[in-house]
């Protein structure tokens, strides 16, 4: 018996998780307006894509929000985790670790829609912000991409040996410094990782930016959105097949990396047995 | 090798703690403990694990604060100095080397701390990896040695600031049984040679009796015992520090007569009343106490001995020949186990067996009386 159950399974989970994605590629490559009669190869959605600049704008605006909502959240996040891991016991660590980790499971319409409201509620009593537009998406962003950060360098600080931190203490560090030449550079991956994920989550949403965006700041999922209401173009097809090679792209580099640093330790392993 | 440093005079008393304790949320760690530690010495803290031992230790370093008491350097109470400002270093258990430093850098992190130029630094570092044999090893990451080695990096890094106290937490822990007999040794010829004063905590008697000058025993946060090792196996104050170290057989009995020169105890399970040889301290009259006899301290024949004390009859209920000397378990009339090392320095013509009836019995000095 070559083929197993259990290797056809895979075989089925895999085509149900990528066929869709394949087919996306392939109709990018239509002739025909019509997204459902193939009608021959072609990039001319590729080139039409370059042309249109409310796309490519929304593009350029997502990466901007992703990128600044992610290094936010990294900040906050990295803080939130270290006081809950290293200052246990203190009155309403409980609940503080409660409330870092609610956004998690709240309902994205939720959150946009309390956010919306506190924007507004704000914009009466202080006057800022004043308007919505990028600023509130990123700040929406920042703060619930802060819990996601939070919960993945968490689990890095308590996993790590505490008596590392002592021991530079007992060396004379002030716990400032301790902070920065003993912490930041041992749990770094987690920061990266962290990173990584708050900026796919802020790329990715279109819940949360439909409630706190404002005129003239459209992300690159509503503009899709919107868009394919209107009748899916290949021109989405074109920059959804674009963002997959992207995607595929930075999770092949991070595997090699993470592989290469999995080497190093091996050797590192087996020079030290062998003295 | 200089194994232990012969203390000559009466020492200076370093670090003094007065009425130390520490409770966490009500449960008590360390309960009232008053100690000194000598100039040069190696003090062992020793005690079953959950003892309250490292928390000890740790307030020595500073880490924890402690709920009462004070801890004196050179007469200054430094209870309420944070770790970083504290002139005493600490070896981990883990050693808590920092991963992403060399050996090198590990060494100099304390030094540069201190805001010492780059030569000064180098210098030493050189100097402490030479103390510790490492020289080769310089510029390689933890991760890259032996546990061996990561113990000498670790002690490196602890001596590097020359600080006024050394502590130790659990020295041998993370290294394998072979290694830490060597190490021991090791151990204690680099501290006495840079004659810093240092504080140790332990589980393994053996550990603490090899490498201290003085032993402190814990249970239950209190130190029930100090003293050298000699003192604590010889004259354990009390049941609890006679079992702990070493092995030892408790014979329960009462007082029946009790003179300035010798005592007379009565022991149910024995053939004779116990005899001993010296005035004990208590507060008089008949009164349950125990007697504590090492097993190397007995002797076993089998004829019945002619002494009107000190003995007993039992039936061998267990042996182990190890060569040097073997292991006897004896069944008492009563059912307890006393148990016999005997060294084979003669070749027995009828060597005893299994289920031999047999004489346990010992000298008048070889017994402690234990009150608590
Ligand atoms: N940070 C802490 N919080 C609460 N309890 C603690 C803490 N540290 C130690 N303890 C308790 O104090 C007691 C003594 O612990 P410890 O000093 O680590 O013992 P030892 O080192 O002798 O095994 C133990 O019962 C332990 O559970
Ligand atoms: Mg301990």
């Amino acid at each position: 018996m070559r083929f197993k159950f259990s290797n056809l399974m895979l075989g089925l989970g895999l085509a149900f998780l990528y066929i869709p994605m394949l087919i996306l590629i392939i109709y990018s490559f239509n002739e025909s307006r019509l997204v459902t009669v193939w009608a021959g190869f072609s990039t001319k959605w590729y080139a039409s894509l370059l042309e249109n600049e409310k796309l490519l704008e929304a593009v350029g605006k997502s990466l901007q929000i992703a990128f600044f909502s992610a290094t936010g959240a990294v900040v906050l996040g990295t803080l939130a985790a270290f006081v809950l891991a290293r200052f246990k016991g203190f009155k309403g660590s409980t609940l503080l670790r409660g409330m870092l980790t609610a956004p998690l499971v709240m309902p994205e319409v939720i959150t946009g829609l309390s956010l919306l409201l506190l924007f507004v509620a704000m914009a009466q009593a202080i006057g800022w912000p004043e308007q919505r537009g990028m600023l509130t998406i990123w700040l929406a962003h920042t703060t619930f991409c802060t819990a996601y950060v939070a919960v993945v360098v968490g689990s890095r600080l308590t996993e790590m040996d505490m008596s590392v931190e002592e021991a530079a203490q007992d060396l004379g560090a002030t716990p400032v410094k301790v902070f920065f030449n003993i912490t930041l550079p041992i749990i770094a991956p987690a920061l990266i990782s962290g990173w990584l994920l708050a900026f796919t989550l802020s790329l990715d949403d279109l819940v949360i930016a439909s409630f706190v965006s404002g005129p003239g700041s459209t992300t690159l999922p509503m503009v899709v959105f919107s868009s394919v209401r209107l009748g899916v173009s290949p021109e989405i097809n074109a920059l959804a097949a674009i963002i997959i090679g992207i995607v595929s792209l930075l999770v092949f580099a991070s595997w090699f990396y993470a592989r290469r640093v999995e080497r190093a330790r091996l050797k590192d392993i087996q020079a030290m047995k062998n003295g | 090798m200089t194994l232990k440093h012969i203390s000559t005079g009466p020492s200076e008393v370093l670090v003094e703690l007065e009425a130390l304790s520490k409770s966490f949320d009500g449960h008590v760690a360390v309960r009232g403990v008053n100690l000194q530690f000598y100039q040069g010495e190696i003090f062992a803290l020793l005690g079953g694990s959950g003892c309250g031992k490292s928390t000890l230790l740790r307030m020595l370093a500073g880490f924890e604060k402690p709920s009462g008491g004070r801890i004196l350097l050179n007469g200054q109470d430094i209870a309420h100095i944070p770790p970083y400002k504290r002139p005493f270093n600490m070896m981990f258990q883990s050693y808590a080397l920092f991963p992403h430093m060399t050996v090198e850098q590990n060494i100099a992190y304390g030094l540069k701390q201190d805001k010492l130029s780059k030569t000064e630094i180098d210098k030493t570092v050189t100097e402490m990896l030479k103390l510790v044999h490492m020289e080769a090893y310089r510029t390689r990451k933890p991760s890259q040695l032996s546990g061996g080695q990561r113990q000498r990096v670790a002690l490196a890094r602890s001596l590097a600031k020359h600080p006024k106290l050394l502590l130790l937490d659990e020295p041998m822990g993370a290294l394998d049984k072979k290694l830490r007999g060597e190490m021991q040794l090791e151990l204690v010829d680099i501290i006495k040679q840079v004659g810093v004063t240092c504080v140790m905590v332990t589980h393994d008697q053996e550990e603490a009796m090899t490498m201290a000058d003085r032993i402190g025993v814990m249970n239950a946060g209190e130190i029930l015992q100090i003293g050298s090792p000699h003192d604590i196996y010889e004259y354990p104050n009390c049941r609890y520090v006679a079992d702990f170290i070493g092995e030892v057989n408790l014979f329960e009995g009462r007082i029946l007569e009790e003179e300035p020169a010798y005592v007379i105890i009565e022991v149910p399970n024995l053939e004779r009343p116990i005899y001993i040889d010296h005035g004990i301290s208590g507060p008089g009259g008949t009164r349950p106490v125990g007697v504590a006899v090492r097993p190397e301290k007995m002797r076993m024949s089998a004829e019945q001995p002619d002494e009107q004390y000190n003995w007993g009859k039992g039936i061998i209920d267990d042996l182990a020949y190890l060569g040097q000397h073997s292991i006897y378990h004896v069944k008492m009339s009563d059912g307890k186990f006393v148990q016999i090392t005997q060294t084979n320095d003669k070749r027995r013509e009828t060597p005893f067996e299994l289920e031999q009836e047999i004489f346990l019995s010992w000298n008048p000095d070889a017994c402690v009386v234990l009150e608590k």
